[in-house]
């Protein structure tokens, strides 16, 4: 265990380009490093990694490990998990970390049972013991009504993964020098078990709901599918986009896609627009990130009131249509 | 076809933010005095997941859960639900457990069944929401997983799965045997018929030890735990909410909308 040094993040690409989680764990990542005085590594898995390599450098990396193989085009777990198993029994990292995405998700539990470790996912913040050097990994529990910190104390490598947006990335510094190391994982195709066939994407006109500085969100007392049309059209008025609470998915009113939540999506708006929302702790999970939470509800003691800016106590049929027309009149004028 | 399914008796996740507490010391929540302890919603999803498949193909569905005694609540509602056979693994020796000693206990149990197809898990408790007890059962066990699973179905040998993604869904193929994890997606699940709740009630569940699932002591409970949660707090969330009020609907609508525009917000 004294043997492991270094913080590895594990980052995604697409198209020979890191996607935004990779630069922010390096962000994250470099200050656990250098707290630790240890080195930071980046791994990149791809049919094709490319430039993304000297990105990662000009981002926060010491070392980048590129693994390219047919064999990892597509994300399936037995690939990716095998291959960084290999690369964490040569290079025994202190902590591993990746993104709290489709992926990280699902690649670190395995990793870290693989490894004999332990894991924690969806860390809103990561810092070290100043006695212990312990990584204390802090993450929402009780559907966002509580925190937990944990550490993992006796195993290494240490692993989380770190819910997007909740780190900052370094600024870009393209005379930072490291090395790129090409890792061959030796992969197996026998030993892969899961086959990728094919991704479907749901079509999002306008903004999308994890970039969107304006979001009206519609909840459970919204009633039926219809009456979502106003809250599109409110949406498209202020160039934002719209979302929902859980139960207008489950119930089919609108797309799972637009579920926002501690297992939909996670947004940070300027203004966000509640309808009909109660404001159940799993839902402010994937909201309390927004700047400025409005809230309408017929209910006076719903717990949206709690967290909003402004609030307004009536039936959301009654006051969203002046509401609406005052806002086009403010606009054009 | 013979569909294993793990389930977990948790705190009722519906209870207001305005009854909700914990214990510091214990490191838990205090269940709300009026809401007893539910199935985790993920894990219902996943007896539910385990029921359409054997409505398509026959077969038998297995619940365990790894609980206190009251646990046998959840499986006889799995029970009633439509599935067969139901074991409990209770033991003190599995108190003060993390993610790898409950998937360690329940993988012993489950080779203590045997012979399986599918094992279905939810893809995360409605109390820690941890997210990988699934994912380390199979591990554990040796068969592959796929995770956040909306639709499942079977065939030669092999399953086709969906998963749910942020923009839309994925298509894998995995052999069987395979563990899979299921996303709220799926749909809701079955109620529980009156027959099938009296029937439940007559099914004694029998109750499985350490000993009995073939358990090193070593890697159960508290001795087996690879985390520590060090602490468990409420964040302190201090917000002023100004409540918009005017004469009527209208008036407050057109109140709200110049607020808005006065601070810059539209």
């Amino acid at each position: 265990m004294a043997d492991n040094k270094g913080v590895m993040i594990v980052g995604e690409c697409v198209d020979c380009a890191p996607v935004a989680i990779t630069y922010e764990l390096l962000g994250g990542g470099r200050r656990l490093a250098d707290t630790l005085g240890e080195p930071l590594s980046a791994v990149l898995l791809a049919d094709k990694v490319g430039d993304a390599a000297k990105d990662a450098i000009a981002f926060g990396a010491d070392k980048v490990y590129v693994i390219e193989s047919p064999l990892l085009k597509d994300y399936v777990t037995d690939s990716y998990v095998g291959a960084i198993e290999k690369l964490c029994h040569e290079i025994k990292p202190n902590i591993v970390l990746m993104g709290q995405t489709p992926m990280g998700r699902d690649l670190t539990p395995r990793l870290a049972f693989r490894l004999g470790t332990g894991v924690t996912l969806d860390c809103l913040d990561l810092k070290i013991d100043p006695q212990t050097k312990l990584m204390v990994q802090t993450k929402p529990v009780y559907g966002g009504n509580a925190l937990a910190e944990i550490v993992c104390e006796k195993t290494r490598p240490q692993i989380a993964t770190v819910r997007p947006k909740s780190m900052e990335p370094l600024a870009r510094n393209d005379s930072r020098k490291g090395e790129i190391i090409h890792f061959d994982a030796k992969l197996d195709a026998s030993k892969i078990r899961v086959k990728f066939i094919e991704r479907v994407k749901e079509k999002v006109e306008g903004v999308k709901l994890e970039d969107a500085g304006v979001i009206v969100c519609g909840g459970r007392g919204m009633g039926g599918p219809d009456n979502f049309t106003p809250l599109k059209e409110l949406a498209k008025l202020l160039g934002g986009a719209m979302g929902a609470t859980r139960p207008p998915c489950d119930n089919g009113w609108v797309p799972a896609t637009l579920q926002i939540g501690l297992t939909g999506k996670i947004v940070s708006p300027t203004l966000y627009i509640a309808v009909a929302v109660s404001g159940a702790s799993q839902h402010l999970s994937g909201c309390s990130g927004a700047k400025n939470i409005v809230a309408i509800n017929k209910d006076a003691e719903a717990n949206i009131f709690k967290v909003a800016r402004y609030g307004v106590v009536g039936d959301y049929k009654k006051v969203l249509p002046p509401f609406m027309n005052k806002i086009k009149e403010l606009l054009k004028g | 076809m013979h569909s294993i399914v793990c389930v977990k008796e948790i705190p009722d996740p519906e209870t207001p933010a305005s009854a909700f507490a914990i214990d510091p010391v214990a490191k838990r929540a205090i269940p709300a005095k009026d809401k007893p302890p539910v199935i985790s919603p993920f894990d219902e999803q996943a007896v539910e997941a385990a029921l359409r498949l054997k409505d398509g193909k026959g077969g038998k569905v297995t619940v365990i859960s790894m609980g206190a005694p009251t646990a046998e609540k959840i499986l006889k509602h799995s029970l009633a639900m439509g599935a067969d056979e139901a074991v409990l693994l209770n033991d003190p020796a599995f108190e003060g457990s993390d993610s790898f000693s409950t998937a360690y206990v329940l993988a012993q149990a489950i080779k203590k069944i045997g012979q399986f197809d599918f094992i279905f898990c939810g893809r995360q408790a409605g109390d820690f929401d941890m997210g990988q007890v699934g994912s380390g059962v199979a591990e554990l066990l040796g068969i592959p997983s796929v995770t956040l699973a909306k639709k499942i179905e079977a065939k030669d040998g092999h399953a086709r799965v969906e998963r749910a993604f942020p923009d839309g869904y994925e298509v894998v193929e995995v052999s069987m045997p395979a563990l899979i994890t299921v996303s709220n997606e799926l749909g809701e699940p079955r109620y529980a018929p009156l027959k099938g709740i009296m029937a439940a009630a007559k099914k004694k569940v029998p109750v499985w030890n350490a000993t009995e699932i073939n358990a090193e002591s070593s890697k159960i409970g508290s001795a087996g735990r690879h985390t520590s949660m060090l602490k468990l707090f409420i964040p302190v969330r201090e917000s002023k909410c100004e409540i918009i009020a005017g004469e009527n609907e209208e008036d407050t609508a057109n109140k709200l909308a110049l607020k808005l525009r006065e601070v810059k917000l539209i």
